[in-house]
């Protein structure tokens, strides 16, 4: 159940990154972030990315959103072949919903960026703010709402961009075990309507296995991709998904691939400490 | 916050209160040692007023908290009557507060002969002079006034200022190249006393004794503590913002009106406060020195012949302006961040 090596695969990849680098110029010389990533996602594939803390997931991100430039190698998004649609849309590890925008200004940004008109913008933000729960809230700003909710407004924002490709780093890290699942079986349900090409980078195993097509195990700082797990349980999963054998043998695989970096990643910072 | 204390919570410190302000008339305290009479004084009333907190109703402490806020300053002129009334405090220099309200009353009701100056120009004459002189006799009300001399020149200068303030911040926050090519000359002038370039502008100006070289010091105070605030604000704007600015694919203007501008508007206006509070001392100062009208001539003025009450009237009018405009700056800055209620 559990392969390692990239799939077999016929179409033409959605995201292909070789050998990615980024390096940071830093006082003390330079720091590798990320030292060579080879990943290639399908159309409509949901990808998870597990790796410790530190190891470049957030860069790597950053770097497919154009954000930031490749210092050597490359990772990059295949246009569509609709060029007026954007490529991506960032859900970023902290929300960066503006704070001095509503809820419904927030979710209507993008298409606001395009040039659409208000009424028309208005309306895409009302259906995507309805379908995260939210329709209380669309005149309130970020500051009156809790965390839970300012995670949903900003997957709203993402999803109202209509991007190609959906980038979500840690979104639901900084929430509580119950917010945390309950957005993971709304997440579940928006991914089967829209069927969207996603990157989810997480720390939780627990999170990537229910949530991925495949996930990519990265190890310590500086990251590479370490191995990749295929995940074939059915869709349309929810919670109870999490209840199954198979998804106990996945996440045990997972975890035993991943221990060994968590490891090193931690005897790094020890290192670094004593320095 | 503690509530259901005990009634002895409040009523220890009233007694020691009755007793010090007693023991204080009785033994004749107050000329040698007012001080410590109010030093014990204001302890128990803060004792005894948190006291009465703590056995309040929840919904009556806002009121009480308002109360307390206005009640502090009005006690504080009740002691200031008491002790210049019974010579504790020479009258002289501190007369009593009632008498600086009477002062302040014939400031505003009269015209001064000698000086041809009004404090506020005398608005209940506007009908009868523009029946007789036209407008420009309601120009000439306007102009025999302190307060809208003093007005005119903080407005007019904190405008002046306080808009290329914005623009140039704007400029050094948000280009690498200008901040480095401004920022120390910035610093370095911004530490300056603006007070000290005043007799260079009085140079500057073709009519030293006008109004330019006064709302030109007034202007200069205010564009550098801008500029510099503005500066900070922008560059302070958390780089997420941007990130999601730029992912959401907004062109320059767009990233300057969606994210760099309400970014950097908290800090902005702090910037426009503090500008705000040194306009006013700027002002003020210029006017002590040279000036034929204005608050601060004023002040300066009846420091002179010594009449006391009518200075600390002076002193009192800033006061009123300096609320004032802050109150309209607080209300501008509630309209243009709404997000900032909470
Ligand atoms: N702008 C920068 N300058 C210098 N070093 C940086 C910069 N950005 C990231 N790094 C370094 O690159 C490494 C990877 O950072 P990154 O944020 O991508 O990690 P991450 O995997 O997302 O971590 P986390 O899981 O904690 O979010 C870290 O060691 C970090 O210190
Ligand atoms: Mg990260």
């Amino acid at each position: 159940m559990a392969t390692a090596g990239a799939p077999a695969r016929t179409v033409a990849p959605k995201i292909v990154a070789k050998g990615a680098q980024k390096r940071f110029p830093t006082r003390r010389g330079w720091v590798t972030a990320v030292e060579s990533v080879d990943l290639e996602v399908a159309e409509g594939e949901f990808v998870c990315v597990v790796g410790p803390s530190g190891c470049g997931k957030s860069t790597f991100l950053r770097i497919l959103a154009g954000l930031d430039h490749a210092t050597a190698g490359e990772a990059r998004i295949v246009p569509g072949s609709d060029p007026k649609q954007p490529l991506n849309a960032v859900v970023f590890q902290e929300y960066a919903i503006f704070p001095w925008k509503t809820v419904l200004a927030n979710v209507a940004f993008g298409p606001q960026m395009r040039g659409v008109t208000r009424a028309e913008r208005e309306a895409i933000a009302r259906a995507w703010i309805a379908k995260v729960g939210l329709e209380r809230f669309e005149d309130y700003y970020p500051a009156q709402l809790s965390g839970g909710m300012k995670q949903r407004v900003s997957i709203a924002r993402a999803l109202a961009h209509d991007p190609q490709v959906l980038l979500m780093d840690e979104p639901l890290g900084a929430l509580d075990a119950q917010t945390r699942a309950v957005l993971q079986e709304e997440l579940l349900r928006l991914w089967e309507e829209t069927r969207k090409t996603v990157v989810y980078v997480t720390h939780s195993i627990d999170e990537a296995v229910l949530l991925g097509d495949r996930v990519v195990v990265m190890t310590a700082h500086p990251g590479r991709v370490k191995t990749e797990f295929r995940i074939d349980l059915p869709r349309p999963r929810d919670l109870t998904t999490t209840s199954t054998p198979a998804y106990a043998a996945l996440t045990g695989a997972v975890w035993a691939a991943l221990r060994d970096e968590v490891r090193a990643a931690m005897a790094q910072d020890a290192e670094e400490v004593r320095s | 916050m503690n509530r259901a204390r005990p009634t002895s919570a409040w009523a220890v410190p009233a007694a020691v209160l009755a007793a010090t302000l007693a023991a204080g008339f009785a033994f004749d305290l107050w000329t040698q040692a007012w001080w410590a009479l109010l030093g014990v004084a204001f302890v128990c009333v803060v004792l005894t007023a948190e006291a009465v907190e703590g056995r309040l109703a929840v919904r009556h402490l806002g009121a009480y908290q308002r109360a307390l806020a206005l009640g502090f300053p009005i006690a504080l002129l009740a002691v200031w009557e008491a002790l210049a009334t019974t010579g504790v405090l020479n009258p002289r220099w501190f007369p009593p507060p009632t008498q600086i309200a009477a002062a302040l009353w014939d400031l505003i009701v009269s015209y001064d002969r000698f000086n041809r100056t009004s404090l506020i120009g005398r608005p209940w004459l506007v009908p009868e002079r523009l029946a007789t002189e036209g407008w420009a006799g309601v120009r000439a009300l306007v102009d025999e006034a302190h307060l809208t001399a003093t007005l005119g020149r903080v407005l007019g200068g904190f405008a002046i200022g306080a808009a290329p303030g914005v623009l140039v911040g704007m400029a050094m926050g948000l280009n690498r190249t200008v901040r480095h090519m401004l920022d120390a000359t910035m610093s370095a002038i911004y530490v300056l006393p603006k007070i000290a370039i005043f007799p260079i502008l009085m140079l500057v100006f073709p009519d030293p004794f006008g109004e330019g070289p006064k709302i030109a010091v007034v202007a200069i105070s205010a564009f550098f503590l801008v500029a510099i605030s503005t500066m900070a604000g922008v560059q302070g704007i958390d780089p997420v913002y941007l990130q999601a600015g730029r992912n959401f694919g907004a062109n320059r203007w767009q990233m300057f009106r969606h994210v760099i501008l309400p970014g950097a508007l908290p800090i902005v206006f702090n910037g426009l406060r503090l500008a705000l509070g040194t306009a006013l001392i700027v002002i003020v100062a210029v006017e002590f020195v040279r000036a034929d009208r204005g608050v601060g001539f004023l002040i300066f003025y009846y420091w002179q012949v010594l009449v006391t009450p009518k200075m600390y009237a002076g002193l009192f009018v800033v006061m009123a302006l300096g609320v004032g405009l802050t109150a309209l700056l607080q209300w501008l800055e509630r309209r243009a961040m709404p997000w900032r209620k909470g």
